[in-house]
This record gives structure tokens, C-alpha cells and sequence, in this order.
């Protein structure tokens, strides 16, 4: 081969100055405040994100200690309703919704494509001001008096609960402009800088999946936002919509609802597979398998997941026909997301694995999310829906995707992406035991729920029957174990910021462009655009020097 | 395999009870517990399986089957997951970074095998997918003769309507014979949902939804709400009995009697465990979501935005018919109307035995 180092110029910039980096370039408050430098914008995402899941977390540990016993344990009903509904609420629409593309995505997507920016840097801050502003809201229903509704919102109890669900609707339907704006501007970055011989498949993975993920993001979210201000007409003005009581159909909501939120599902999950698509060949050192089977199975989830909505409608009097139609396409999307797991496993045959943090999480990930896959298959059969629909099995199912796949590959992406992030690198040691202590507990929590729903123990019950108190109590060890591991990553993450900037440019040797920037990257991210000469997962070329603790490309490889 | 699997699960969860058990009731001294929903709650009998519950109804052993099979589909993926990891990490695992090994391969595609793990997915999910949509279409498809009750949900009660006129809040049906379920809501979504049976379908206002079954074993068994809604949603408990045939028409003849000729304070007894009072009054002197019936009758009440007014028979006929024009100061309006419900005798007779409750 003989493809000369187009890139040179980059990687000869110095690894160690960090005089202009994006983290010292400006200083002061105002300088993050007002920045439209995407990867100050990824930064406070992270930040608020994290902040976000600091908060879910606390109401899930609240939940899971009322449930210790039957009856009242530490709270009274209804304050447990309003505890579900937040938790659920916070970890979907302020921590898993923006984890992985807006606050990963935000800071990685330029950088991997080898652009300067965002295309529209105003609308990228714009977006981060909206999540501020939608999370408010969300908080001003905390310190009131809490919507109790459930994260789904279900009328007609929405529209005849006393407590303050406006400020929480509203709070989610700014959240989604927040959500849309992020996607339009990573589909015009994708399609409009490009820097020249980045095509379209030598995009790394990652990008591709937030590809398919603005797209659902742009086309789904509108929907969402059209039926919370229906609702919240409803509520206001009393046009009946979605209430019998007012002449409305409480079911055409949950047809509303899920043709967004069956969607956002794959906004919170693609993004992971992006995540992991990047990890698996990089401490495998090889080429990953199925390049183009992973990529396109990306765009086939996105495409598919819009038809499938009425999975979650099976016992709601929705007629046999329609679920019929639901539950085939719903298998359908099993073989993409099959195909995706096949690729990854079969990437780390005949390569070298290195088990550092990320790749631990990465295979953290390939389990849960592969127990989480197959119990969807549970799922959709339309009979056995019957059984399981809105039992502890469904709540096991989603926290195994959810938790186990998109909150574990947002793990495994912080892990891998911090020391470019902040120029630091953490705790290898202490990496691995909370990544360890999580696995445990993450298993021990929501494994026991697959019991308990295949047993018949209905979810959003605050009271429950004496023989189901066992594996609920096994559920909330699981989630203290959980609870600990994250206070150990907060520390040994957050703890490495105080040291001095000691992260080599490459420190896995990856072949992305991120990587050919020092830790941090400067500024304006590349001097002039680099040009792309092959596939991003070619490792040959990556050298590790033990001085820098990183990888140098080879100075030459003319042949 | 299975059963030791079992029996460590069951072992973890005994250890699991006894250590946590220990600090719960530590826990519960310092928040003490206040007393639990239902009165009496239904209890779920011994299930034969570890997955699933006891095997009641027409459906269960089809879906069952459904289940193993998918179970044991997953236990071949999983182990495959498993030994896929862990020997790829021990066989392909790198000593260091500093040893700059390179990957023994860098094979990057195969249609063959990205034709094979397509297709065998998709058999097996094409066969589900028939299985399923039999057995659903079976699931939502009542024999014409079937037994009709009718089910009424209701924040936070289930009702049962039989056709010989009798109003219970259990369901009550005969082993061997198809019982179909109309089901209606009067306020927000619930779902009528019995797990033995394998059966659930939702409660929807303004339509009615219907679900059946073909009992198959004598016993009781829990029924539950399934669709969330409000406050005392878990204690919206009911319990199905299923009796022989000669049992149940025994028990149709019985109920019937005792409500023509009981007492007024017996009926009224009876009206208060069969309409749901229990979920929301208590009969101790604690507060729950509506005010206690302990010392009620005679009691002074400040009346929310009212003069206040002594509890008399008229205050309490009025609060059973229009709950929301007197509430009690502290209490949320949230009581429904029983009007169209109970008939005159019955709520005198509840008049009745609220004044025993002292």
C-alpha cells in the first residue's frame, strides 16, 4: 500500500502542549457560558448529564429501599408514584436520550470527522441552553408537587391527577426541541463537512449510528412534542382529545406516545452500538468484522423502529390485525440487531485483546444487552405479551437495554474518550473494580425482575404480595452494589482532574482521527483538514511507545 | 442443569432474606410500618415451576411451552455469549501494550456468515411469530356460549357482575367452563390481569375490552391491576375462585339468599368489603386517604371551604351518593360516586354498620 501520511502536519504537533487547548484556549466562567466550541458544549453536556444521573439514580435507590417490604417501608404511596415517575423521566429524557449523542456525540463527532465544528455552532449552544431550560421545568414538578403519571403520561389519569404535570410535559417538550436541534446538526455536519476522502464508509461506526440516530431524532420527536401540547390543551382548556370524559380516546394517546417513544428507544440505543462499534476493534487491534453490515444495520433498526410502536399496545383493545402487523415488524428488527452482535463477537476472533476499562465495559456490554436483546423476543410474541405485558419481566427487560446497553456503553465511551477529553487518565485499577462491582450489580438487581415477572408481580406497585418479598430484596442489594460502584467511578473520574495533564495523543491506538489531536485537543481541532486515505479500524501503522505511554504512527510506511 | 440453577437462586435468595431481613427490621423500628392496603390479601398458590405461576387455565400450558422454548433459545445464545468472551480473551488476550502484537488476522467480512446469522435468526423468529399469532387470536377469541361476567374497574376496586343479578367483588366461575369478561372502567385505565390464567387485558373508559379463559383447576388465585392508576394501585387486588360446577352454582344460590334476607348491619358489612371502602378508610382510627370510620357517626367534621357538620345518617347517605360536595378538611376529593351502584337497602344497611364501628 502505499498511501502516504496525508495527516502529517497533524501529528506533528506536538503531544505535550497543551497551551491552546480547548480546555485553556478561554478562561472564565463566560467562556463555557457562551462557547460554540462543540467540544466545551459535549463537556458541559457530560457534566450536566452526569449532574442528571446523580439525581435518577438517588430516586432509584429510594425505590428500590421502599420496596424492601411489603406496605410502607420509608414513604407513603404516593410520594413512591411520584418517585417512579421522575426516576423514570430523568434517566430517560435528561440522561439516556442526551448521554451518548449529545454529550459524547457533541464533543467526538467533529473531531472523528475531521471538521472544525458542528455545522451550526449557535444551534449546537442553543440545544444545551434548551436542556437547561426543559430540566428546569422538570425540577419546578419535583419542588411542587411531582407529577405522578408514570414517564408515560397514560390519560386520562394525566389529565385528572392533581398534581403539577404541566411543568413536567412542558419540561419534556423543550427537552425534544433540545433533541431535534442536535440531530439536525449532526445530519448537515455529516453531509456538508466531510473533509475530502472521508466517504461515506470510511466514516467510523459511531458515526453512522449517530447518523441513524438524528435522523429518528429529527422525524420522531415532533410527534412527541405535538402530543404533550395536546395534552396539555386538554388539561388547560378542556378540548377533549385523549379524555372519554370529554369525548376524547385515551388510546389514540398511547398510539401517539409510542410512535415517539418505540423510536427513542433506538435514539437511546444506537448511539451505544456506535460506542462499542469503535471500542471492540481498537483493543482488538484488528479490522472490525461486518463493517458494512453494522452500518447499514444501524439505518435498518432507525427505519424499522418507526413501524413497531403497537408492540407496546397488545392487551390495550387495539385489534388483532394491528397487532399482528406490530408484532411481525417488531421480529424483523431482531436480525439487524443480531447481525450487529454476531460482528462484534466474531471482531475479537484472531485479534489482540487488550482488557483494559473501556473494553471491560464493552463486554460488559455484549452480555447484558444480548440478555436484554432476547427478552425482547419474549416480548413480542403477541401471546406471551399477554402474560408478561406490564409485569416486573417488562421492567427487567428495559433496564437490561436501557441500563445495561446504552448507560454501559455511555460508561465504556467515557472511559475510552476521557483522557482525550481532559488530557488525564484515570485509575486503570479502580476503573476495573467499579466496572466489576456495576456487573454484579446490575444483574443481581434486575435479574431477580425476570423472576418476578414471569411470576405475575405487576410493576409500579408500591405494596406487593409476601411471597414476592425475597426476590425484591435480592433486587435491592443489587442496586446498593450499584449505587457504590457509581460513587467509586464519580471519584476516581472526577479525582483525575486534579492531576496535571499526563494523557498521551493515542493512548489505545486508534485509528480515528480524535486520536491524531493531542489530549486535549487544540482549539480549532486540526490545522488544516486532514485528508483520509483508508478505513478507520487499520491498526498496522500504530506503534506503543512506552516514553509517551501512547501510540506513535509509523514516521513512514512508503513502501 | 435447570434444577441447579434453581436451587442456587433459591439459595442466594434464602441468604439474601435472612441478611436483609435482619436490617429491615431494624429499619422498620425507626419508620414504623403503617398498616398495609388490602385487608385480606389474596394469597398465590405453589407453582410446580420456577418461571411460572401454577397452570390454571385453557392457555396456560401453550404459552408456557412458548416460554421454555424462547428460555432455552436464550440459554444456547448466552452460553455461546459466555464461551465466546471468555476463550476469545484467554486465546487471543494481549501480554502487553509494550509487546506491540499484531492480531493473527485481519479478516474483515464474510457474506457467507453474515448470510448465515441473517437467516437462522429469522426462522426462528418467523416460527415464533406464527405460534404467537395463533395463540393470540385464540386468546382474543371467545366461544360464542361462553359464561358472560361482567368486570367493572374502579380507582382502586374490581367489581364482578354476574347475569343471575348479583354483584361480587371476586370472581367467582365453575372449573371447565368458558367464562368471557366484559370489561369497562368508569374513571382512568386499569387492567384486569390474572396471572394463573395467563390472561390480561386493559380497562379502558368509554368502551368495552373483554378477555376469556377456560378454567382448568379448582382453587383461588390472585387477580391484579396491571395498568397503573394513582395512589392505591397495588392494592387494587381482587381474587378468582373457581369452584366445581355443582360448588358454583351452590355459591351463585348462596349469595343471592344472603343478601335478600340479611340483616341491615350484615348487609352493610358485606357492602363494605365488596365495595372497595376498606382501600381508602380504615376501621382503626388511622388515617388512609379518606377519613377513618372509627367513632365516625356523631363525630363533629370541619367541612373544606363549610360550616361544619355532625355525622348523621343523611351526611353519610349524601357522602356515598356525592362524595365531592362535603369533603372532610385534610382529605383529597377523590372519592367516586356509588350512585347507580348500591341499592337503597344496601346503603342503609352501610349506614347501619358504620354506627357499630366505635
Amino acid at each position: 500500500m502505499t498511501s502516504p501520511s496525508a495527516t502529517a502536519d497533524v501529528l506533528t504537533a506536538p503531544a505535550e502542549s497543551d497551551s491552546d487547548s480547548y480546555l485553556t484556549h478561554d478562561k472564565g466562567i463566560l467562556s463555557w457560558l457562551l462557547t460554540l466550541d462543540h467540544k466545551r458544549i459535549g463537556v458541559m453536556y457530560l457534566m450536566c448529564v452526569m449532574g442528571a444521573f446523580l439525581l435518577g439514580g438517588v430516586f432509584a435507590l429510594l425505590l428500590r429501599t421502599e420496596l424492601l417490604t411489603p406496605g410502607r417501608t420509608i414513604v407513603e404511596h404516593d410520594t413512591y408514584n411520584q418517585l417512579f415517575t421522575l426516576h423514570g423521566a430523568v434517566m430517560v429524557f435528561l440522561v439516556i436520550i442526551p448521554g451518548i449523542p449529545a454529550a459524547l456525540g457533541n464533543f467526538v463527532l467533529p473531531l472523528q470527522l475531521g471538521a472544525k465544528d458542528v455545522a451550526f455552532p449557535r444551534l449546537n449552544l442553543a440545544s444545551w441552553y434548551l436542556w437547561v431550560i426543559g430540566a428546569t421545568f422538570l425540577l419546578v414538578s419535583l419542588v411542587t408537587n411531582a407529577a405522578d403519571t408514570g414517564w408515560t403520561f397514560y390519560t386520562p389519569y394525566s389529565t385528572t391527577t392533581t398534581t403539577s404535570v404541566i411543568p413536567a410535559l412542558f419540561g419534556a417538550f423543550i427537552l425534544g426541541f433540545s433533541s431535534i436541534f442536535t440531530g439536525l446538526n449532526f445530519i448537515t455536519t455529516m453531509h456538508k463537512l466531510r473533509p475530502p476522502g472521508m466517504t461515506w464508509f470510511r466514516m467510523p461506526l459511531f458515526l453512522w449510528a449517530l447518523y441513524s440516530t438524528a435522523v429518528i431524532q429529527v422525524l420522531a420527536t415532533p410527534v412527541l412534542a405535538i402530543t404533550l401540547l395536546m395534552l396539555i390543551v386538554e388539561r388547560f382548556i378542556g378540548i377533549g382529545i385523549f379524555d372519554p370524559a370529554l369525548g376524547g380516546d385515551p388510546v389514540l394517546f398511547q398510539h401517539f406516545f409510542w410512535f415517539y417513544s418505540h423510536p427513542a428507544v433506538y435514539i437511546m440505543i444506537v448511539p451505544a452500538f456506535g460506542v462499542v462499534s469503535e471500542i471492540f476493534p481498537t483493543f482488538s487491534r484488528k479490522r472490525i468484522f461486518g463493517y458494512k453490515f453494522i452500518a447499514l444495520s444501524s439505518v435498518a433498526i432507525a427505519i424499522l423502529g418507526f413501524l413497531v410502536w403497537g408492540h407496546h399496545m397488545f392487551v390495550s383493545g387495539q385489534s388483532v390485525v394491528a397487532a399482528t402487523i406490530f408484532s411481525g415488524i417488531t421480529f424483523l428488527i431482531a436480525i439487524p440487531t443480531a447481525i450487529k452482535v454476531f460482528n462484534w463477537i466474531t471482531t475479537m476472533y484472531k485479534g489482540r485483546i487488550h482488557l483494559d476499562t473501556p473494553m471491560l465495559y464493552a463486554l460488559f456490554f455484549l452480555w447484558v444487552f444480548s440478555i436484554g436483546g432476547l427478552t425482547g423476543i419474549f416480548l413480542g410474541v403477541m401471546s406471551l405479551d399477554v402474560h408478561l405485558h406490564d409485569t416486573y419481566f417488562v421492567v427487567a427487560h428495559f433496564h437490561y437495554v436501557m441500563m445495561g446497553g446504552s448507560i454501559t456503553a455511555f460508561l465504556a465511551g467515557t472511559h475510552y474518550w476521557w483522557p482525550k477529553m481532559f488530557g488525564r487518565t484515570y485509575n486503570e485499577k479502580w476503573g476495573r473494580i467499579a466496572c466489576g462491582l456495576l456487573f454484579v450489580g446490575l444483574n443481581l438487581t434486575f435479574f431477580p425482575q425476570f423472576i418476578l415477572g414471569t411470576r405475575g408481580m405487576p410493576r409500579r406497585y408500591y405494596n406487593y404480595l409476601e411471597e414476592f418479598q425475597g426476590l425484591h430484596q435480592l433486587s435491592t442489594i443489587g442496586a446498593y452494589l450499584m449505587g457504590v460502584a457509581f460513587v467509586i467511578t464519580a471519584i476516581y473520574l472526577l479525582g483525575s482532574l486534579r492531576k496535571p495533564m499526563d494523557a498521551p495523543a493515542n493512548p489505545w491506538g486508534s485509528n480515528t482521527l480524535e486520536w491524531r489531536t493531542p489530549s486535549p485537543p487544540a482549539y480549532y481541532n486540526f490545522h488544516n483538514p486532514p485528508e483520509v486515505v483508508e478505513g478507520p479500524y487499520e491498526y498496522a501503522d500504530w506503534v506503543y511507545d512506552k516514553r509517551t505511554r501512547g501510540y506513535q504512527r509509523k514516521a513512514s510506511h512508503d513502501s | 442443569m435447570n434444577a441447579m440453577v434453581e436451587q442456587l437462586v433459591v439459595m442466594v435468595a434464602a441468604l439474601g432474606q435472612g441478611l436483609i431481613g435482619r436490617a429491615v427490621s431494624l429499619f422498620s423500628v425507626l419508620a414504623a410500618p403503617a398498616p398495609g392496603g388490602m385487608p385480606d390479601p389474596p394469597k398465590v398458590p405453589s407453582s410446580p415451576w420456577f418461571w411460572m405461576p401454577n397452570s390454571a387455565s385453557n392457555f396456560a400450558s401453550g404459552i408456557d411451552g412458548m416460554f421454555d422454548f424462547l428460555l432455552w433459545v436464550s440459554v444456547v445464545c448466552m452460553i455461546g455469549v459466555a464461551v465466546a468472551i471468555v476463550y476469545f480473551c484467554r486465546r487471543y488476550g494481549a501480554t502487553s501494550r509494550e509487546a506491540n502484537e499484531a492480531a493473527e488476522s485481519q479478516a474483515d467480512h464474510s457474506n457467507v456468515l453474515e448470510v448465515t446469522w441473517s437467516i437462522i435468526p429469522l426462522f426462528v423468529v418467523i416460527g415464533v411469530f406464527v405460534v404467537g399469532f395463533q395463540q393470540f387470536v385464540s386468546l382474543r377469541t371467545a366461544p360464542r356460549a361462553a359464561y358472560e361476567v361482567h368486570a367493572t374497574g374502579q380507582r382502586w376496586k374490581w367489581g364482578f357482575e354476574y347475569p343471575e343479578g348479583l354483584t361480587h367483588p371476586e370472581l367467582h366461575v365453575a372449573v371447565g367452563k368458558d367464562v368471557r369478561i366484559l370489561i369497562q372502567s368508569v374513571d382512568v385505565l386499569h387492567s384486569l390481569y390474572i396471572p394463573e390464567f395467563r390472561v390480561k387485558m386493559d380497562a379502558v373508559p368509554g368502551r368495552y375490552t373483554e378477555l376469556w379463559f377456560n378454567p382448568t383447576q379448582e382453587g383461588t388465585f390472585p387477580i391484579y391491576c396491571a395498568e397503573y392508576c394513582g395512589t392505591s394501585h397495588s392494592d387494587m387486588l381482587s381474587r378468582v375462585v373457581v369452584h366445581s360446577p355443582e360448588g358454583f352454582q351452590a355459591w351463585v344460590a348462596e349469595e343471592i339468599r344472603k343478601i335478600e334476607s340479611m340483616p341491615l348491619v350484615e348487609l352493610g358489612e358485606l357492602t363494605f368489603n365488596q365495595s372497595g371502602c376498606a382501600t381508602c378508610h380504615s376501621l382503626d382510627g388511622s388515617a388512609k386517604v379518606g377519613p377513618s370510620f372509627k367513632g365516625l357517626f356523631g363525630r363533629q367534621e370541619k367541612i373544606l371551604g363549610q360550616a361544619g357538620i355532625t355525622v348523621d345518617e343523611n351526611y353519610l347517605r349524601e357522602s356515598i351518593l356525592e362524595p365531592q360536595k362535603k369533603v372532610v378538611e385534610g382529605f383529597p376529593p377523590s372519592m367516586p360516586t356509588f350512585k347507580g351502584q348500591l341499592s337503597d337497602r344496601r346503603i342503609s344497611g352501610l349506614i347501619e354498620y358504620l354506627k357499630t364501628i366505635k
